[in-house]
């Protein structure tokens, strides 16, 4: 019996004790010290730290950057909202009609496809793409005779970060799309059945089928594409090599980044980061709170 | 979906909202696609091919812009995401199998913490500790070797894939475990020799999934590395385009290489990847 009893309060801790030490040693301990760093001034390449109590975070208030940045981290929640999630369940939705059963696999990969493409490949691509002269899409405009709207898309202020933006949503777009498949594929035949006897044409069997049985994959993939929102820094910084023109399209990311590693003020990268994490965190509380109401 | 269930409905006639909706889906297809045919196609060509003839096919096409980017680098890169990718699937499953088995199958008071714990790192992403993780692989002395970028890896990736085999574990009947201790086998045989045997699909899902993160990886691959030597496809490619200046064709032919096997690799494994991404979404 005491072996027995023995063996059950040590033998899990052999078990969980590696995957606790990797997730303390580089997760856990990296977060607290994150935020104990952003009340220090310091630089990579020395190992003095010198404490500055708040001034980190009133240099934060009074820097426009990070407003520029927020600004853009908001606009890419509210386009990839838009995009992925609407225009990916309306794709979802469409391909699943029976209709188009035949073609809907064809259309399903191919949309799948930039989700399985390396975010590198895909910034290096829309960098010729955007190209201002040899560029495919100024060409394309010129040929349909739209030729007027071409621009440097990357290289001006105003466009830069909408072409940004745009790239994610290319990209992402058919990955919300198949979470909305397979939340759709769940859904139980009958209920289409019994509405399409009640004579709804496939409209209205959208709107009070569809969209309340996915309900819940809605609000979760909202969740994901705002959070990734705020967490963006592959495309801005490899686009607009790092949020130019000037900080036209800066995230707070790639704002992070260079403040730490280009301009050396650790401290203050630590301060913007403590601000990425809580923005996050308040997202998934949010997510949290909302499946407990799911739930019951 | 069974045909049965298929053909119980009437076929639909083609009308007007179907042209329109094909018509849509159609330029959506082209939207997509051409890009992607566009990178293959003009890695074939010269550089003032490239830049002059747009949308002209390859006349003479250029294959050794293939060998000229796999020997100029990216066989370097594309051997160290081997390693690193590999290696952190390793890790991954190793450790959090174990976890999971600890967490699925003893009742201790206090793993309810570990739990928590667990639960709670999926919710942290890796933007919010690079700065400290820099240091701290820094002092480690694993700065710019394979580990600075494992190690990370790993630990990120376990919250998710613990929940995930962990929830696979709760699903296997007690009497199994029971039938297994009274032949005699310890915990540790019936995890290795009972348990890991029976959840090769849940394992293969989060292989899948821990592959494309640890393939893809950008921001941890450029910052904790300097050095061209452990560079991976996706930070090797930056400077390999920075080294290329506008030498296009190998730097298209480049991107092809990086893209091509895994895309041909998720593709294949779709179904896995799919049940991955719901499990990943729906947790967190």
């Amino acid at each position: 019996m005491i072996s027995r009893r023995l063996r059950s309060t040590v033998e899990p801790i052999g078990f969980v004790l590696p995957c606790v030490l990797m997730l303390g040693i580089f997760v856990y301990y990296p977060l607290v010290q994150n935020v104990i760093y952003s009340f220090f001034r310091f630089s990579a390449f020395s190992p003095e730290k010198i404490f500055i109590g708040l001034e980190n975070y009133r240099m934060l208030l009074k820097d426009g950057v990070v407003l520029t940045a927020l600004r853009n981290n908001v606009r890419y929640a509210i386009v990839s909202v838009i995009v992925q999630v609407c225009w990916g369940l309306v794709l979802a939705a469409v391909l699943e009609d029976k209709a188009l059963r035949r073609v809907s696999p064809f259309f399903r990969t191919t949309f799948f496809l930039p989700v399985v493409i390396s975010i590198s490949v895909i910034c290096l691509l829309f960098g010729f793409i955007y190209s201002p002269i040899d560029g495919i899409l100024n060409n394309f405009l010129t040929l349909v005779g739209l030729g007027s709207w071409a621009r440097p898309w990357l290289g001006s202020g105003k466009t830069a970060i909408w072409a940004t933006i745009a790239v994610s949503q290319w990209q992402s777009v058919g990955y919300v799309m198949m979470l909305f498949i397979v939340a759709i594929q769940k859904i139980p035949e009958e209920l289409y059945e019994a509405a399409e006897i009640d004579g709804a044409g496939k409209l209205r069997r959208f709107f009070v089928i569809t969209l309340p049985q996915v309900k819940e994959m809605f609000f979760v993939t909202s969740v994901i594409t705002v959070t990734g929102s705020f967490l963006v820094f592959n495309e801005p910084y490899i686009l607009t090599k790092g949020g130019g023109p000037g900080t036209s399209s800066m995230t707070l990311a790639v704002h992070m980044y260079q403040s730490g590693f280009f301009k050396d003020m650790m401290g203050y990268a630590s301060t913007i980061a403590v601000v990425i994490f809580l923005i996050s965190a308040a997202l998934s509380v949010v997510q949290l709170k909302a499946f407990k109401s799911g739930e019951d | 979906m069974t045909n049965a269930s298929l053909f119980r409905y009437k076929r639909n006639s083609i009308g007007p909202a179907q042209i329109l909706i094909l018509i849509v889906l159609c330029v959506g297809f082209v939207m997509v696609a051409y890009p992607l045919f566009w990178v293959v196609m003009s890695s074939l060509k010269t550089t003032e091919d490239i830049t002059l003839n747009i949308w002209a096919l390859p006349t003479d096409p250029q294959w050794q812009n293939y060998a000229n980017a796999w020997n100029r680098g990216i066989s370097g890169y594309f051997v160290n995401s081997l390693i690193v990718t590999l290696s952190t699937i390793a890790g991954v499953l190793a450790l959090s199998s174990l976890c999971a088995y600890g967490l699925a199958r003893y009742k201790a008071p206090w793993l309810k913490y570990v739990l928590i714990a667990i639960m709670g790192g999926m919710m942290l992403n890796p933007q919010v500790c690079l700065v400290p993780l820099y240091g701290l692989l820094t002092a480690l002395k694993i700065r710019n070797t394979y580990l600075a970028l494992i190690i990370p890896y790993v630990a990120f990736r376990l919250p998710l894939n613990t929940l995930l085999i962990r929830t696979f574990f709760l699903s296997v009947p007690k009497e199994i475990e029971e039938s297994a201790t009274l032949d005699g086998c310890t915990s540790v045989q019936t995890f290795s020799k009972i348990f890991l045997p029976m959840s090769r699909p849940i394992l293969l899902t989060s292989a899948i999934l821990t592959a494309y993160y640890a393939w893809n990886e950008f921001l941890f691959a450029i910052i904790f590395i300097d050095s061209n030597k452990y560079r991976t496809i996706p930070a090797g490619l930056m400077s390999f385009r920075d080294a290329l200046q506008i030498d296009w064709g190998p730097l298209l032919s480049g991107m092809a290489i990086s893209a091509l096997p895994l895309m041909v690799f998720f593709i294949l494994v779709q179904k896995y990847f799919i049940r991955g991404m719901m499990a990943g979404s729906v947790k967190g």
